[in-house]
C-alpha cells in the first residue's frame, strides 16, 4: 500500500507535533504541562496566527503567495478601533465592516494578479505596504478599545464540561478551520484550487474558471486576515499597528510545517492547524518554560524547524517524482 | 481621402519622434526608471523648498541629494546583488537578516574582542558570504525553490544574530568605522563610492566577461543552459554568495552609520525595498536579462520618495502607501498587458484617422 504524498507530509507534521508535545509533557510534568487547560490555551494563543494561516494555505494551494496578510490584519484591528471608539459604531457593525475591507483588499490584489498578470509576490508585497500605510492614515497611533459589548465578548466561551471553557477566539479559529476543510474537500471551488495549484495551464485547458478561482482565493485570504484582526482586538482590546509585523512569515512557516508544498497543489488545512500548533508549542516552551526571553531563540528554532520540513518535503517530492 | 494632397510636414515629424521614442523605451527598459527618477527629481527641484541646497562643511558636501545617495546606499547594494539573483530566475528574501548578521559579527568583534575594525569588517563580510553560499547551496544542490530556501535564513538569520548578542544592541567605538560613515572622499560620503565600486565590478563582469551571458542563459531557461554544458551550479552558487556579500556590505555600512549593531532593526524589511527596486528597474521576475543600472535607479527612486515626503512633513509611516502605488504603477507600465493596451489604443487611433 502506498500513501498519497499529502498524507505522508501530514503524518510527518503530526508525528513531530506529538513528539514535541510528549517531550514537553514529560520534561515539564511537575508544572502540569499535560493538562486540558494548557492545550486549550494553545488553541486560544494560536487563533490569530491560525486564522491567517488558513487563508494563506488556500492561496499557497492555488500556487500563489500572499505577503499582505499581516498588514491587512493590523489594518483591520485599527479600523475596528477607529469605528468603535471614534465613529461610535457598535462592534456588530464595525467588525463586519473591517472584515469586508480585508476581503476587498484581497479581491483587488487578486484582480491585479489575474488581469494584469503581475507576480503575486510583487502585488501582495505592494499590498502589504499599501495596507500598512492605509492603517497609519486612518489612525496614526494604536487605539485601545473600551466598549461594554467588548468586555462581554471577551469573557464569552464555550463550556466543555469539567470546568474547562474554550475561549471565543479559539471557537472562531476552529470554525474557520472547519469551514476551510469543507470548502477545500467538498466543493468544486476547492477542487479548482488544487487543480490551479497543480498546473495552471492544465486548469485552463480543462476549462476551469481559473480567473475566478484566483480572485476568490485572495479574497478569502483577505477575509481571513480581516477576521484575524477582529480576533486580535478581542485578545488585546486594542487596534494596533505593530502586531502584524512579520506575521506573514510566521503564517507561511506554519503552512510549510503543516506539509503544504509552496509550489501549490499539494497540502491540507488540517496540516496547517498542526503547523500553527507546532509553532505555538515551540514559542510557548521557549518563552514560558525554558524562560528564555531572547526572541532570537524562538525565530532560530522556527527557522530550524522550517529547514527540517523543507528538506523533508524536498526529499519526498524527489522520491515521488522518481516513482512516476 | 484625397491622395494628391501632400502630408503636412509638421504633423508627421512629431509622430516620427514619438515612434522613435517608443522604440527607444522598448529597446532600453532602463529608460523607464530613469525617466521616473528624472521626473521625480524635477518635481522636487520645482516644489520642494531647499531640495537643491548644497553646502560644504569640513570638506564634505551636504544636501538632500547627497543624503538620498548616502541613506540609499544599503538598499542600492542589496539591489545590485538582488538584480543578479532575480536575473537568474531566483530570489533572495534573506538579505535583511544577512545584513543584521554581518553587522552584529563586526560589532561583536570590535566591542568584545577588541579586534581592529578592518579585520572585524572582513569577518562580518565573510559571514555574509557564507550565508549567501548557504542559500545558493540549498537552491543548487538540494533543489529548493529560492523563496523557501532563503525563507529559512530570513527566519533563522536574525535569530542567530539575536542569540549571539542576547537580544541586546552592541555599541562600539571605532575611529575607522566612524571614518567610514562621516569622513568624505572627494567631498562625498564613502558609502556612495562603495556602491559605485560594486556597480562597476558587476557591470564589467556582466558585459566584459562570459558571466553575463551565462546569467541570461540560465535565467532564460535553466534546463537548456545545463544541456548546453553551462556551469549552472557554479554560477548559481557564485551569484547567491555575491548577493550575500552585498548584503554584508550594506550591513557594515548601516552598523558604521549608527555606531552599534541594532540586531532587531538592522535591515528589517529592506529585502522588500530591494526587490521593489529591482522590479522597478525592469528586471523580470521570470529571469533573463538583469538590468543593474535600472535597479540602482529604482533604489534611488524609493529613497527619494521617502526623503521628499519627509521634507513635506508627511510622517514616514504614510510614505508606505506612496511606495506601494509607485511600485504597482511602474510594474503595470512594464507588463505585456499594458503594452498590449497601449498597442490597441494606438491601433484604434490609427483606425480613426
Amino acid at each position: 500500500m502506498k500513501l498519497p504524498r499529502k498524507h505522508v507530509a501530514l503524518l510527518a507534521s503530526l508525528g513531530v507535533y506529538v513528539f514535541l508535545y510528549a517531550a514537553a509533557s514529560v520534561y515539564y510534568a511537575d508544572r502540569n504541562f499535560f493538562t486540558p487547560d494548557v492545550f486549550l490555551n494553545f488553541l486560544r494563543g494560536g487563533a490569530v496566527l491560525g486564522i491567517i494561516a488558513v487563508g494563506e494555505t488556500l492561496v499557497i494551494l492555488a500556487g500563489g503567495i500572499d505577503l499582505s496578510v499581516g498588514a491587512v490584519m493590523s489594518l483591520s484591528s485599527v479600523v475596528i478601533g477607529m469605528l468603535v471608539m471614534e465613529a461610535g459604531l457598535p462592534p456588530a457593525v464595525a467588525i463586519p465592516a473591517a472584515v469586508a475591507l480585508g476581503g476587498c483588499l484581497g479581491l483587488a490584489m487578486g484582480a491585479i494578479i489575474h488581469y494584469v498578470d503581475i507576480k503575486p509576490f510583487i502585488v501582495t508585497l505592494a499590498g502589504m505596504f499599501f495596507a500598512r500605510g492605509l492603517g497609519f492614515i486612518i489612525h496614526l497611533e494604536s487605539i485601545s478599545i473600551e466598549h461594554p459589548a467588548y468586555t462581554r465578548l471577551v469573557s464569552l466561551g464555550l463550556p466543555l464540561g469539567g470546568g474547562h471553557t474554550l475561549a471565543l477566539t479559539a471557537v472562531i479559529f476552529l470554525a474557520v478551520v472547519a469551514v476551510a476543510i469543507y470548502v477545500t474537500r467538498y466543493t468544486s471551488f476547492g477542487r479548482n484550487i488544487f487543480a490551479l495549484g497543480g498546473s495552471e495551464e492544465a486548469a485552463v485547458l480543462m476549462g476551469l474558471p481559473v480567473g475566478r478561482t484566483k480572485m476568490l482565493v485572495y479574497t478569502a485570504s483577505g477575509l481571513c486576515a480581516g477576521l484575524a484582526g477582529a480576533v486580535l482586538t478581542f485578545d488585546q482590546s486594542s487596534g494596533t499597528h505593530g502586531a502584524g509585523v512579520g506575521m506573514e512569515l510566521d503564517a507561511i512557516a506554519a503552512v510549510v510545517v503543516g506539509g503544504t508544498l509552496l509550489t501549490g497543489g499539494v497540502g491540507s488545512i488540517v496540516g496547517t492547524l498542526v503547523g500553527v500548533l507546532t509553532i505555538g508549542l515551540l514559542r510557548e516552551v521557549i518563552v514560558n518554560y525554558v524562560g528564555n526571553l531572547n526572541s532570537g531563540m524562538t525565530s532560530l528554532a522556527i527557522g530550524l524547524l522550517l529547514l527540517v520540513f523543507v528538506l523533508l518535503q524536498r526529499f519526498m517530492t524527489r522520491r515521488g517524482a522518481g516513482a512516476v | 481621402m484625397s491622395g494628391d494632397k501632400p502630408k503636412p510636414a509638421p504633423s508627421s515629424r512629431p509622430a516620427c519622434w514619438a515612434r522613435a521614442l517608443a522604440d527607444a523605451f522598448r529597446r532600453h527598459p532602463t529608460l523607464w526608471p530613469f525617466t521616473a527618477m528624472v521626473v521625480l527629481l524635477a518635481w522636487n527641484v520645482l516644489f520642494t523648498p531647499n531640495f537643491m541646497n548644497f553646502e560644504v562643511h569640513e570638506g564634505r558636501l551636504f544636501g538632500s541629494v547627497v543624503s538620498i545617495l548616502q541613506k540609499g546606499a544599503p538598499v542600492m547594494l542589496l539591489a545590485i546583488g538582488m538584480t543578479l539573483v532575480i536575473g537568474l530566475g531566483g530570489i533572495d528574501i534573506s538579505v535583511g537578516s544577512v545584513m543584521a548578521m554581518a553587522g552584529t559579527v563586526t560589532a561583536l568583534l570590535i566591542a568584545g574582542q577588541g579586534l581592529p575594525a578592518p579585520v572585524a569588517v572582513l569577518a562580518g563580510l565573510g559571514v555574509a558570504l557564507l550565508a549567501g553560499a548557504w542559500n545558493g547551496a540549498l537552491v543548487t544542490f538540494v533543489g529548493l525553490q529560492p523563496i523557501i530556501a532563503t525563507l529559512v535564513l530570513l527566519m533563522g538569520g536574525r535569530g542567530i544574530a539575536q542569540a549571539l548578542t542576547g537580544d541586546q544592541n552592541v555599541p562600539f567605538t571605532s575611529p575607522a568605522m566612524e571614518y567610514l560613515s562621516t569622513r568624505p572622499l572627494l567631498y562625498l560620503p564613502i558609502p556612495i563610492f562603495i556602491v559605485l565600486g560594486a556597480a562597476v565590478v558587476v557591470l564589467l563582469a556582466l558585459h566584459k566577461t562570459v558571466l553575463g551571458l551565462y546569467i541570461e542563459a540560465i535565467g532564460g531557461n535553466a534546463k537548456a543552459a545545463r544541456l548546453a554544458g553551462l556551469p549552472v551550479h557554479g554560477v548559481r552558487l557564485l551569484v547567491y554568495a555575491f548577493c550575500g556579500l552585498c548584503a554584508g556590505l550594506a550591513g557594515v555600512i548601516n552598523t558604521a552609520d549608527i555606531q552599534r549593531a541594532d540586531v532587531a532593526n538592522c535591515g528589517l524589511y529592506l529585502e522588500l525595498d530591494a526587490i521593489l527596486a529591482v522590479v522597478i528597474g525592469g528586471t523580470s521576475f521570470a529571469g533573463g536579462r538583469p538590468y543593474l543600472v535600472g535597479a540602482i535607479f529604482g533604489a534611488i527612486i524609493m529613497r527619494m520618495l521617502t526623503t521628499m515626503l519627509l521634507m513635506h512633513n508627511v510622517p514616514t509611516e504614510k510614505t508606505l502607501i506612496v511606495k506601494a502605488v509607485v511600485a504597482i504603477a511602474v510594474c503595470l507600465i512594464q507588463t505585456p498587458a499594458f503594452a498590449g493596451f497601449m498597442g490597441r489604443l494606438r491601433l484604434g487611433r490609427a483606425r480613426q484617422a
